[in-house]
């Protein structure tokens, strides 16, 4: 440039955007609130759809040698119902939540990258359609964990195997931008003050649940590459007789899939150690031992894939590691366990759903992790693995640590996002009846299993007391979905008739409860200069402090720019 | 030990009682069980008791600590030493369950003529090397079951049975689990643990049966649609009847290959043998 003229200063009249509505919005949309309930919105229709599936398959095994669906059919429903709820439900119902939370609290607009946060939740429903639409045609049914040679073309022939394929490889990736978006958020644009030390629990969760992602997911999208082109591209990968191998598969299956554990388990976590503060009014007991324990998890949870493989052929040396390194992961768990119990301990414990939903949690998820104890034991797992003493421990991990904590977020945040309280009466009846329904479901099938009742049969013979004991469990099935109907009345009901909750109705910590409910389209008009880890708390002192005239220490909180 | 146990115990735990190895696991589970339960009535009473004594009430006021670092780390070291008491306990049960004992003075002698000096180190046999070998091949939805006695060194001629594997009583078997097509699962709870069968890999285990009798299982791992009557079960007979029962399915065996292969023979001469499949 030969010439140079400095800029000369101008001002801009200050154009406001009036927020569009109607349905092209949230197809437009690429503000991280919207996307954030499409999100749960999605994700818990098909929750209720791989429920009405469990339900069937309990109708199925509610009598003994029962014939209401084939064993074709019996097979794809618990396909579906795996897949959907792990793939479908809990990690994109995580990636909702935490679109919709985590850039309020840590005071920032939006996300990184508000258009890439788009394209994770397209893809997400683009998954779902391939995956469902496989219900008109023929569903796969080689178990969500589909092993070769029975997912391999000459043992399921049919297409819905490719839509699991697809589904694997269409929300993986959605997982992994989505991923990639949170990380980067989280490193960038936390708001003036939230140092590490400061960032809210819930975000030290879904930091993690990330970067486990991010090294998770490429190893089950190579894998599930190779069995695509294993079935139709004339690859052998897995193929035995030339050369390849069925172990790979169970190999590159589990070091995606136990991490994949965490990556359900971890948000929850998150969820629990935001909402037990604020409802025993007590900080959180032992916030580092919290966060650190959580990055212990994730990092173990990477040396205990073989687990899972404790009775196929492989040496012994790396059954007795794997066993240790499973015992390890029992030690951070069991340290948030204490901190948890820690934090209700001396407090003031108000008993509202979300923190029944938390106690919930703690109360179901010690059962999972006390059995997942046994089933680290190898010689123990070779008699419990595969049976339905796996089923009741995975139900208890998952229903515990991951859907209890759902729950409560839906309790807890529903105001924040429509503006209105949910219904408490309805909101414990569905606790108690979800909560007991649990107990009724999975308590007995760790005995079903230890009685020799293998998982994935359509039929058993009413040997011993087979019968009754699957019955029991059926009956509990209904309560726990009677439960989870009585929150969709509830949610019904308030998006209408809820009381007015206002920007804070629980006097909570974090800053998604500075701004009104719902929050505008920017968020925050003026974001608050954080100073500690509970930056409403110091909020609220400082007012009571300027509007009593009190002359305690200065507020150490400030509202700036 | 495991065998006088309170029937109410038993409700808790795997099924045993048919071999050693299932009872050296039954005890290893019952040890854990009893450690388990303490824990969890520890720390679910503490929950409740927490839930009881703290909640919110006139006048109280709750205390603002923000964690004890001499409790966190004490109850992280006590984790430690529970869990590496539960390994140390394993170890000490790991080889009683993974290697196989002599057969008894009353066993079969049939497992001294087979494999006397196997050279592997997966499968582990008992001290004098002496084990009656059974080959157990899965495949869709049925167990085949092949028994030493071969006619020809390529294993050509054997003896063998398909859904019941008929066993001598007090006598170690070594079980060399194969698959034909998908994973399958061996399993016979009273006998031990499962061992997959994953096409292309040998996967081995074994067990001694001292009670005549039958020993019910079935297949443990998803094997497509007929998996849940993909049936397994196990008669343990004494050693003599279990020599005459093998000699006369040896016989029977090779009787109706003679009879298939005349049939076959007729076939060629009418010039049809294009016309069958699988000869």
């Amino acid at each position: 440039m030969a010439t140079y003229a400095a800029p000369i200063p101008q001002v801009h009249a200050h154009h406001v955007e009036h927020e569009s509505t109607g349905w092209t919005s949230w197809l437009t949309t690429t503000d991280h609130k919207k996307i954030g309930i499409m999100y749960m919105v999605l994700t818990f229709m098909f929750f209720c759809l791989g429920g009405v599936e469990a339900l069937m398959i309990r109708l199925q095994l509610g009598a003994p040698n029962n014939t209401l669906v084939s064993p074709e059919t019996y097979n794809q429903l618990f396909t579906m119902h795996g897949t959907t709820m792990v793939f479908l439900f809990v990690v994109p119902m995580m990636a909702g939540l935490a679109n919709y939370f985590l850039p309020l609290m840590i005071g920032a607009r939006d996300m990184a990258f508000p258009r890439l946060n788009a394209l994770s939740f397209w893809l997400l429903l683009a998954g779902g359609i391939v995956f469902y639409a496989s219900i008109f045609w023929s569903p796969p049914e080689a178990g969500w964990t589909s092993y070769p040679p029975l997912s391999s073309a000459l043992f399921s022939p049919s297409g819905g195997q490719d839509a699991w394929i697809y589904l694997i490889h269409l929300t993986g990736i959605s997982s992994l931008v989505g991923a990639i978006n949170f990380y980067a958020t989280i490193a960038n644009m936390r708001t003036r003050g939230m140092s590490w030390g400061r960032l809210p629990l819930f975000v030290w969760a879904i930091l993690t649940y990330s970067v486990l992602l991010i090294l998770a997911l490429p190893v089950v999208a190579a894998a599930v590459t190779m069995l695509l082109t294993d079935r139709h591209f004339g690859t052998h990968f897995y193929d035995q007789a030339e050369g390849g191998s069925p172990l790979l598969w169970q190999n590159l299956f589990w070091f995606f899939g136990h991490p994949e554990v965490y990556i359900m388990v971890l948000p929850g976590f998150g969820i629990v150690s935001e909402i037990l503060p604020v409802f025993a009014r007590k900080p959180i007991f032992g916030y580092k031992a919290i966060a650190a324990s959580t990055v212990a998890i994730a990092f173990l949870g990477f040396l205990t894939w073989a687990h899972h493989m404790f009775t196929t052929p492989i040496p012994e040396a790396i059954l007795v590691f794997v066993m240790l390194s499973s015992f390890l992961i029992a030690i951070p768990t069991g340290v948030k366990m204490l901190n948890w119990i820690g934090t209700l301990w001396g407090g003031t414990i108000e008993f509202k759903t979300p923190l029944l939903f938390c106690v919930g949690f703690l109360a179901l998820f010690l059962i999972g992790g006390i059995s997942g104890v046994f089933l680290a034991i190898f010689p123990v797992d070779w008699q419990l693995n595969e049976t339905y003493f796996v089923v009741a421990h995975i139900h208890f991990v998952l229903v515990g640590g991951a859907v209890f904590p759902i729950f409560a977020a839906i309790y807890y945040w529903f105001p924040k996002i429509t503006g209105r309280m949910l219904g408490e009466g309805l909101g414990k009846l569905s606790f108690w009846l979800m909560f007991v329904g649990v107990l009724v479901t999975f308590l007995i099938q760790h005995v079903i299993g230890m009685d020799g009742m293998p998982r994935r049969v359509y039929e058993y013979d009413n040997v011993g007391n087979l019968a009754l004991y699957n019955q029991i469990s059926t009956v509990g099935s209904f309560i726990l979905g009677a439960g989870v109907v009585a929150t969709i009345v509830n949610v019904w009901r308030s998006l209408k008739f809820g009381a007015i909750a206002g920007p804070d109705p629980w006097k909570a910590n974090t800053l998604e409860w500075f701004t009104a409910s719902p929050p505008p389209v920017n968020n925050f008009d003026a974001v608050p200069i954080v100073r500690s880890a509970e930056p409403m708390k110091d909020i609220r002192r400082e007012i009571e402090r300027r509007t009593t005239g009190a002359t305690s220490p200065a507020g150490s909180t400030q509202v700036g720019a | 030990m495991s065998h006088a146990i309170p029937s109410v115990l038993a409700f808790f735990a795997p099924e045993s009682g048919g071999s050693p190895n299932a009872n050296d696991i039954d005890d290893l589970y019952k040890i854990t069980l009893v450690i388990a339960l303490i824990i969890f009535f520890a720390v679910e009473g503490g929950l409740v008791y927490a839930l009881v004594k703290f909640r919110k009430r006139k006048g109280a006021v709750a205390n603002q600590i923000h964690g004890n670092t001499r409790l966190e780390v004490g109850w992280t070291a006590g984790a430690a030493v529970v869990l590496i008491a539960l390994g140390g306990l394993t170890f000490a049960k790991l080889s009683s369950i993974q290697d196989p004992p002599n057969s008894g003075p009353s066993g079969t002698t049939l497992g001294e003529q087979n494999n006397v000096l196997y050279a592997s180190n997966e499968r582990k046999l008992p001290p004098n090397g002496k084990a009656l070998e059974i080959e157990v091949i899965g495949k869709q939805y049925i167990w085949q079951f092949v028994y030493p006695g071969a006619n020809e060194p390529d294993g050509l001629g054997a003896p063998y049975s398909y859904e019941e594997m008929v066993v001598p009583t007090n006598t170690t078997v070594s079980l060399d689990i194969v698959s034909q097509d998908v994973v399958h699962s061996w399993w016979i709870p009273e006998l031990g643990g499962k061992f997959q069968d994953v096409p292309g890999y040998h996967n081995y285990t074994w067990f001694k049966i001292s009670k005549p009798g039958l020993y019910r299982g079935q297949c443990a791992f998803l094997c497509g649609r007929g998996h849940a009557r993909m049936i397994a079960s196990v008669r343990a007979v004494p050693p003599a009847q279990f020599e005459t029962w093998l000699a006369r399915q040896k016989q029977e065996i090779s009787e109706a290959n003679k009879e298939a292969a005349k049939a076959r023979a007729k076939l060629n001469e009418h010039g049809g043998a294009e016309k069958v499949e699988n000869p």
